[in-house]
């Protein structure tokens, strides 16, 4: 086990060096994004101003609060708490974002399915588990808002986030077809008969 | 006693807010006793960091979760209380409607069609409000759910029929936590409606995961159930966050209503580790949040 210190954006060799079990640690740059903001991308060939090649996104919608722009917060907003919602809703678009927008890696909760899986092994991107529902420490990983695009979708617009200290993330699903989520899956389900005979509810 | 539509704006308004910054009580000893049975590495780590954001949110006096939920209101009313209930249910909306806008809040309601944001936790027949009446006197509670959309979206329901029995029911709950795995932020409470018609089995099912931990089915067969099944998933391995690990869920849940002849109902309705509410009574003297 290999922790990784990434000031984002990351390169495709630094990316396929994170290995199922590694801890990271992201610095600089996070986009946020979540289920509105890529049924507008991608559905809807809505289009950002915001260069997401290289970098990470982060499945969310932040509570933030309107302040007058300035150079702490040229977006207009400050963070109020930022968490992570579950990601598997968002499963058929990690392929479109690597591709289109040149995402390398996903930050989120609860893993994602196997499409996730093939995308990031054919394009070279990784899966982070943050804890989901840890939001008031995760806001503390969190210094600004910088910018922000497609507001209209308010709160699920797109977020560009100034980080320091993001983490630490585990990784649960790497470029080389690993996936804890599917581990984990796996091992309950193999564990379900016994665990029903014991209960006296077998099939 | 009079209810003072005011005083119930003002109090709907502070109990979300609270709801979303302090765990209940039983939540925190919840996890503290995943955390002495924990054995596994990761499992601990990810206990270990759901318990330092509670502290976190109660030193920053920030919100646990960035899930601001779907607002639900429980209003329990007592003998010799005089109210005006259009009142008192437009004030609860207007309270949530504020707490929205003056904290600010996240709004995460939006139209199911249009898919609009009104920016006010608020829209078609949300917040959800349930007026039910006890024996208390000159007493009203109000009990304030966010319900988190993770932990939501693991609701299910089967029309069972008689012929399946209570082994269906079991195998059901099994199969619908395995399905959920690590979706739903675990540790959860699972809850269990059994019985009923198809939405009261639904609703069943979140009484039962919104119960406080330490409390059981009133049903001596419920009871024994629920038992069995907070053993058995807890062996599936699926653990916090679904990352591996003993603690899955810190309990099984069951609720029960009486049904028909023909049919055999189970529900499904999950409650994510950040398993907020908050409640406060009013009685002449005064209001005290519990």
């Amino acid at each position: 086990m290999t922790h990784h210190v990434l000031d984002m954006p990351a390169t495709e060799a630094q990316v396929r060096a994170l290995k199922l079990g590694d801890t990271a640690m992201l610095e600089k740059t996070l986009f946020g994004i979540r289920d509105a903001t890529l049924i507008a991308m991608f559905d809807r060939g809505r289009t950002t101003r915001l260069d997401l090649t290289g970098h990470a996104v982060i499945h969310t919608a932040p509570n933030v609060r309107k302040v007058e722009a300035s150079a702490h917060d040229p977006a207009g907003y400050a963070p109020l708490c930022i968490g992570t919602t579950t990601s598997i809703r968002m499963e058929r678009f990690t392929r479109l974002l690597m591709e289109r927008e040149g995402v390398r890696i996903i930050i989120g909760k609860g893993g994602m399915g196997p499409q996730t899986t093939q995308a990031l092994r054919d394009l070279g991107g990784a899966y982070l588990a943050v804890v989901g529902g840890a939001a008031a420490l995760e806001t503390t990983w969190i210094e600004a808002i910088e910018d922000v695009d497609l507001d209209d979708l308010h709160p699920e617009s797109l977020w560009k986030f100034r980080i320091r200290n993001f983490g630490p993330l585990l990784v649960t699903m790497d470029s080389h077809g690993n996936s804890l989520h599917a581990q984990v899956q796996a091992d309950a389900a193999a564990k379900r008969a016994a665990i029903l005979a014991s209960l006296g509810a077998s099939e | 006693m009079q209810l003072d539509p005011r005083e119930i704006e003002e109090l709907a308004k502070a109990l979300y807010i609270r709801a979303l910054k302090l765990l209940p009580r039983d939540i925190k000893q919840g996890f503290a006793e995943l955390v002495q049975r924990e054995t596994d590495a990761t499992g601990r780590t990810i206990l270990g960091t759901m318990v330092e954001n509670i502290a976190v949110a109660e030193r920053t006096n920030n919100l646990l979760c960035q899930d601001t939920g779907i607002p639900i209101y429980n209003v329990t009313i007592g003998r010799n209380v005089a109210f005006d209930g259009v009142a008192m249910t437009e004030a609860i909306r207007r309270g949530c409607e504020r707490a929205t806008r003056e904290h600010p809040l996240r709004s995460s309601v939006v139209h199911p069609l249009t898919r609009r944001n009104e920016q006010t936790s608020c829209g078609i027949g949300i917040p959800i409000i349930h007026v039910a009446f006890d024996t208390r006197e000159q007493t009203v509670e109000i009990e304030m759910i966010p319900k988190g959309s993770g932990s939501e979206n693991g609701s299910f329901l089967q029309m069972l029929i008689p012929a399946d029995g209570v082994a269906a029911i079991k195998r059901f709950v099994i199969d619908r936590v395995i399905e959920c795995g690590g979706r739903v932020c675990p540790p959860t409470i699972v809850g269990v409606g059994v019985g009923g018609t198809s939405d009261l089995c639904m609703h069943l099912a979140k009484i039962a995961a919104t119960r406080p931990l330490g409390t059981t089915c009133a049903d001596p067969e419920g009871a024994r159930i629920e038992a069995e099944l907070s053993e058995a998933v807890n062996q599936l391995g699926i653990g916090p966050q679904g990352l591996g690990g003993r603690s899955t869920s810190f309990r099984v849940h069951l609720e029960v209503a009486a049904t028909h002849i023909t049919m055999n109902p189970v529900a499904v309705n999950i409650q994510c580790h950040s398993a907020r509410r908050a409640s406060a009574v009013i009685t002449p003297g005064g209001i005290a949040f519990a």
